[in-house]
């Protein structure tokens, strides 16, 4: 359970020793842009009432990416909302919340900036509880970067800068606390790492993620996302990781997914093992366009998640 | 001595009056290709219409990988909804256009040239070929269907640049390029005719570059079919997220082309070498 994680954790940090890279800025459509180069992708919503950000990437990157959002608008971050667990998308939490506020009423007046509370923090209630650890034990990652508030209903609704912005938790999908963040006036979906152009999928078993799950959760965005006149546009995706999409893009990624599913599903009614499923390269047509050469987004790992959530069986490390 | 001081002046003279005030030439270099173009049909006529046969990959310099991908295309994917109204790529789409409108967008002030557009019946698409010296747009940006084009012109040849181009047709019967591809063409004005020139490079599905030529020819009238309205329906009523595709060494239609045409289906199976003529000395040797 904690070896993929671990792993995870250790891929974070090699990316952190890594010169940084330029970031690039590049606004998506309606208020709602995205930040390409931390890590995970970052999408930023602004407006009147201030600033909302989906994922804040790696945490040696944060300094970078508070600035970036700075250029867009000075206005305060009120918001971070986390797509899912992995520190390539939380790692900025703690600096960004920092550097935000949450507006308060009743017997506090004005904000509490002072008291160091910062943005609040979103994410399904299964992020917090991959981040956190009951008292006395170690987290395994620092408490401020620690989602605020969890939800656990399915949903959870925000109407911020004058549009409405739906947190749809995707269960069993990437992780067992995939979020889809859902800009509607903007008609933007940010997607998290369930749908990413530059690898296949990684399906994090360990942490509660499943074939089935990710093909679910990439249903449902095909069925959010409207293209736009003559099959192009429409409804934006910022994947997890990669350039900007849209319903036709996730078409091809939806068809790779399913079709290599249902191979691997063919192999286990044959009886075949792991083994002698990895060695009949299934993966073969689309290796040169998603499989990541090693390690997670690889032909290999992807076939084994597969492998593992159909048979339900738990297989050596 | 003196004639050639006068000749020299009246030839100097001429070429700033050929610049226009003050040496400025505001139209540029390059010939126009303004106009409506309608396509030649004798030309690939198994591109057009209603496509090619399948598994037919035949003089395609495919990889290993784009072949395995194309065996497990089954036809019934039209049938899904989000592929019924697929735009045929801008690397493909030249096969198939009824009309093509060309025009000039000039700067109103300067007229300088700043985009030579083109409107596609085929898909209504717009296409745009930047001129003015613009760089292409970041890796994140979105890719669609005509890409992102900068032009330029050498000599009176219009030669294209595209990158950010979707996934699209290789060969409609399951060939596709990736995402990954680019697109280098040549648009070359012969009087009334025009040369399309394209070379697709694509270092996932192809071994090496693919080219290809077609021709139009420019139209008086207007023509017809300027419209491609597309509406999806469901045809087929499958289970969500269904996907029609055949398992690997299952595709029942591998040698139906190759045997109609009396050909090995290695041929038909594509491949760099199936491209050239050397190869039909092979079949032939092989057949005998």
């Amino acid at each position: 359970m904690r070896s993929v994680f671990a792993a995870l954790v250790c891929l974070a940090a090699a990316l952190s020793a890594q010169p940084p890279g330029d970031l690039v800025t590049l606004k998506v459509q309606g208020n709602v842009y995205v930040i390409s180069g931390a890590g995970g992708n970052i999408a930023v919503q602004t407006g009147d009432q201030g600033i909302l950000v989906v994922d804040t990437g790696l945490a040696n990157m944060s300094d970078r990416v508070v600035a970036a959002i700075r250029k867009l608008s000075d206005k305060p971050i009120q918001y971070v909302i986390n797509t899912h667990v992995h520190p390539d998308h939380t790692g900025g939490n703690e600096a960004v919340r920092k550097t935000g506020l949450t507006y308060v009423g009743a017997n506090v007046t004005g904000n509490l900036t002072d008291a160091g509370v910062g943005a609040q923090i979103w994410a399904q209630d299964n992020v917090l509880k991959r981040m956190s650890a009951p008292t006395g034990r170690q987290s395994s990652t620092p408490f401020g970067s620690w989602p605020t508030e969890t939800f656990v209903a399915g949903r959870k609704q925000l109407f911020f800068n004058g549009e409405p912005v739906e947190i749809v938790h995707q269960p069993a999908a990437h992780t067992d606390g995939d979020s889809l963040v859902i800009f509607r006036r903007s008609d933007v979906v940010v997607t998290g790492d369930i749908f990413v152009t530059t690898s296949y999928p990684f399906i994090d078993v360990d942490r509660g993620g499943s074939i089935q799950g990710e093909l679910n959760a990439l249903n449902n965005i095909m069925e959010i996302a409207v293209p736009g006149l003559q099959d192009e546009g429409g409804t934006y995706l910022v994947p997890g990781h990669g350039r900007v999409c849209d319903q036709p893009d996730l078409l091809e990624y939806r068809d790779m997914v399913t079709i290599i599913r249902d191979r691997v599903q063919a192999a286990i009614k044959k009886g075949m093992t792991l083994e002698q499923v990895k060695a009949a390269s299934l993966t073969r047509d689309y290796d040169g366009r998603y499989s990541a050469k090693s390690g997670f987004g690889s032909g290999e790992m992807f076939v084994e998640a597969i492998y593992k959530t159909l048979t339900g069986k738990k297989l050596a490390r | 001595m003196a004639a050639i001081a006068a000749l020299v002046s009246v030839l100097a003279v001429g070429a700033a009056w050929a610049q226009g005030p003050g040496g400025y030439n505001p139209i540029g270099p390059g010939v126009s290709l303004d106009g409506n173009w309608g396509p030649v049909f004798h030309e690939d006529a198994h591109e057009r219409g209603p496509g090619p046969e399948l598994v037919n990959y035949l003089g395609l310099p495919i990889t290993e990988g784009a072949r395995m991908y194309g065996l497990a295309w089954d036809a019934s994917r039209f049938t899904i909804p989000e592929h019924q109204c697929e735009v045929h790529i801008v690397s493909y789409i030249y096969r198939g256009p009824y009309n093509l409108r060309i025009w000039e967008e000039r700067d109103p002030v300067s007229q300088k040239l700043i985009a030579i557009k083109q409107y596609i019946d085929n898909y209504q698409q717009t296409r745009t070929i930047w001129m003015d010296d613009r760089p292409h747009p970041p890796d994140v940006a979105p890719h669609t269907w005509m890409g992102f084009s900068t032009g330029k012109w050498e000599g009176n040849i219009l030669t294209v640049e595209t990158t950010h181009l979707k996934w699209g047709w290789i060969r409609r019967n399951g060939l596709r390029h990736t995402d990954q591809a680019t697109l280098t063409e040549h648009f070359i004005r012969h009087a009334d005719h025009l040369t399309h020139v394209s070379i697709l490079t694509d270092p996932i599905t192809l071994t090496e570059p693919l080219i290809k030529t077609q021709d139009l020819v420019l139209r008086i009238q207007n023509g017809q079919t300027w419209l491609y309205p597309c509406e999806p329906v469901v045809e087929i009523e499958r289970p969500r997220g269904a996907v029609p595709n055949y398992l690997p060494g299952e595709n029942p239609f591998l040698h139906e082309f190759a045997d109609h045409y009396h050909i090995p289906v290695d041929a038909a199976l594509g491949g760099a070498q199936t491209a050239y003529p050397e190869y039909q000395s092979k079949v032939k040797a092989g057949a005998k």
